[in-house]
């Protein structure tokens, strides 16, 4: 069984932590990885930088970019991880955006990313038609589940739509908003969530974007499965380095 | 073989909606409606009038007997510089402007590289009395400074995009974030044949009128609708698809595709797409872009800001990957020469991205009887500054 199905099983709210691979320092991908599991985590996002992050706010951007910098590639990202399931066993996922993933070629991608053990895909630039109607089955040969995104403007039909295309979990944007870029959950987020809610879906959804500190993973989780924290832990690795990482997860949980 | 879009949103291989899902509702209530708001009798009519009374429509076809001359061919300038504003852009704005408001939006925003998009969209913005926001680079701010004060003086607000190389491509970026923080009131006006579909075919089809009207003005002055060559400069590709329109079926009349070598395709500071470009996503279409092996975007570079883009439109990557269309680079030396050999023979002082387009005479023959009608894109005013220190004037 997938490693994410897996872990979305178990009886629990999830902590899943995104972090941009070769930031801050080229080497630390496989550093942070292993904290982050020592530190309870449930499952991570590696992101796979990008030069023109369309998605998100000023903080991954700056991420992205002195990553780049430092030298992170497709390639190295797979290098740097070769033997990583030799250390954790906790799910892991690589986002990004669709570019550097197509230049790679899809299915060479795919592949790699089985032989290394990577669960799971979040590309937020490839729609769900393009997906289905040629990706898919490449997806499923490397058994890599693919995760879409919902926000508080899709259409309940769109949303049915997501979910019977899904087979781990839905990745659910809190706010109309880039990331990093809202603090704290009004009236409209409640709303969001318990309208979502209602809908019985058959994926889980994990809550996105908006989730910095412990009051706001409170709130979102109240209902859903659980929640991602990513521009908040990158501007901790700003700060702090990779020191410390379990300080900082303790005090979102 | 059709060279207009496809009901997927495709040309050729190019094209699509790679966007993340925070934009999907606004890209699909777009690609639901434009096609019908666009065709309503009371749009049409709106759209005809402004473009009219208000843009100073239709822009002469004009024979540039000099310059004809000079080349041993048969040139005819199409004006679009004689536009309200200083170029072609407006054709589209005023377009987007009356689909905007028919779908209730009361927001605008814009991305602009030379300024004349921010210009023409600012421009439509106070004819609507709409708020305005313009995301501009901050290396373009700097090189376009008459520009921004027009886009000031008319109620916009102009916003610096300070990141990646600081042009047209990271203004771009900017605008899309805009967007998917304000999804709901805010219509993004796209100055380009680029971005997610259905902007590329809603683009070329506002900025159509400039082939249409040629149709009928070549008709009148030399009895025939088609000439044997269109050209035009390529950043993007908006003045390039509107002079192609009604011709891109049309295979007796040769497509001609100028684009920014820069300071030469090998020297690693050059726009030129087709050459240095391949397949791949900027902005929400899958189209030739400049990048590295790795599939990051490179950061392009030409003396003339409405041409420093690293992609180019989905139609115009098929047109050159089909061989439908022809493509020549011009380095930012030749491009600058032609537009004063313009101003010299015709009086006619060219911006700087419509001068790539009339360079090519010196690189490429025309036959004596042919007919070769060149999109004049713009007008050089704004371009002073670069022309005064590159020629010491």
């Amino acid at each position: 069984m997938n490693r994410i199905v897996e872990k979305l099983n178990e009886n629990k709210k999830i902590v899943s932590i995104y972090f941009t691979a070769g930031f801050p320092e080229l080497n630390d991908t496989v550093t942070i990885i292993k904290e982050l599991e020592r530190s309870g985590v449930d499952l991570i996002e590696i992101g796979l930088p990008f030069s023109d992050p369309l998605a998100d706010g000023p903080t991954i951007q700056k991420s992205s970019t002195k990553a780049l910098q430092n030298g992170m590639t497709t390639q190295l990202l797979f290098d740097q991880l070769a033997n990583i399931r030799d250390h954790v066993s906790i799910p892991l996922i690589i986002m990004g955006y669709f570019n550097p993933v197509l230049q790679y070629g899809v299915e060479k991608f795919c592949a790699k990313c089985k032989e290394i053990g990577i669960d799971g895909l979040i590309l937020p630039d490839l729609p769900l038609a393009e997906y289905q109607e040629h990706y898919q089955s490449t997806f499923e040969k490397y058994g890599l589940i693919n995760t879409f995104l919902i926000t508080p403007q899709t259409s309940p039909q769109r949303i049915e739509e997501i979910d019977q295309a899904s087979n781990g979990f839905i990745y659910m944007v809190s706010s109309a908003s880039t990331t990093g870029a809202k603090q704290g959950f009004g009236d409209e987020q409640k709303n969001y969530f318990d309208r979502i809610a209602s809908m019985q879906l058959k994926n889980p959804q994990i809550v996105g974007f908006g989730i910095s500190n412990n009051q706001t993973y409170q709130a979102a989780t109240q209902q859903a499965k659980g929640a991602i924290i990513g521009s908040a832990f990158i501007k901790h690795l700003e700060n702090h380095g990779t020191s410390n990482i379990s300080n900082f997860v303790n005090s979102i949980r | 073989m059709n060279y207009n879009v496809n009901e997927k949103g495709y040309y050729g291989e190019f094209g699509g909606a790679y966007i993340p899902e925070m934009l999907y509702p606004n890209v699909e209530e777009l690609r639901q409606q434009y096609l019908t708001i666009t065709s309503e009798e009371s749009f049409q009519k709106e759209f005809q009038q402004l473009l009219r009374d208000y843009v100073g429509r239709p822009t002469p076809l004009y024979f540039a007997k000099r310059f004809s001359e000079k080349y041993n061919t048969n040139v005819y300038l199409k004006r679009e510089d004689l536009c309200h504003t200083g170029a072609h852009k407006v054709n589209n704005t005023i377009g987007q402007i009356l689909l905007a408001k028919r779908l209730g939006k009361n927001r605008i925003i814009a991305e602009t590289g030379a300024g004349q998009h921010g210009v023409a969209t600012a421009t439509v913005c106070a004819l609507m009395g709409l708020e305005c926001i313009v995301y501009m680079g901050e290396i373009d701010i700097q090189r376009q400074a008459p520009n921004v004060a027009r886009m000031k003086m008319l109620g916009a607000t102009v916003v610096p995009a300070t990141s990646g190389s600081k042009t047209l491509k990271d203004a771009t970026n900017e605008a899309i974030r805009d967007w998917i923080n304000n999804p709901v009131d805010t219509h993004y006006i796209i100055g380009s044949v680029v971005g997610p579909h259905p902007y590329p075919d809603m683009v070329a089809r506002f900025q159509s009128i400039i082939s249409e009207e040629t149709q009928k003005q070549l008709l009148e002055k030399e009895g025939r609708e088609n000439p044997d060559y269109v050209v035009a400069c390529v950043g993007g590709g908006s003045n390039a698809a509107g002079i192609y329109y009604h011709y891109l079926n049309q295979p007796e009349v040769g497509i001609i595709a100028v684009e920014a070598a820069g300071k030469g395709i090998d020297t690693g500071e050059s726009a030129a797409t087709s050459a240095l470009g391949k397949m791949g996503i900027i902005h929400g279409s899958k189209t030739l872009l400049m990048q590295t092996p790795d599939g990051q975007i490179t950061e392009p570079y030409s003396i003339s800001a409405g041409l420093d883009y690293p992609g180019v439109g989905p139609m115009h990557a098929n047109l050159f990957t089909s061989g439908r269309g022809e493509f020549i680079s011009i380095t930012d030396a030749d491009a600058m020469k032609a537009g004063l050999e313009l101003c010299e023979l015709e009086g006619i002082i060219p911006a700087i991205e419509s001068s790539h387009a009339l360079a090519i005479f010196n690189q490429r023959k025309f036959k004596k009887d042919d007919i070769v009608v060149v999109n004049l894109s713009g007008r050089g005013d704004k371009d002073l500054n670069t022309y005064i220190s590159y020629f010491n004037l």
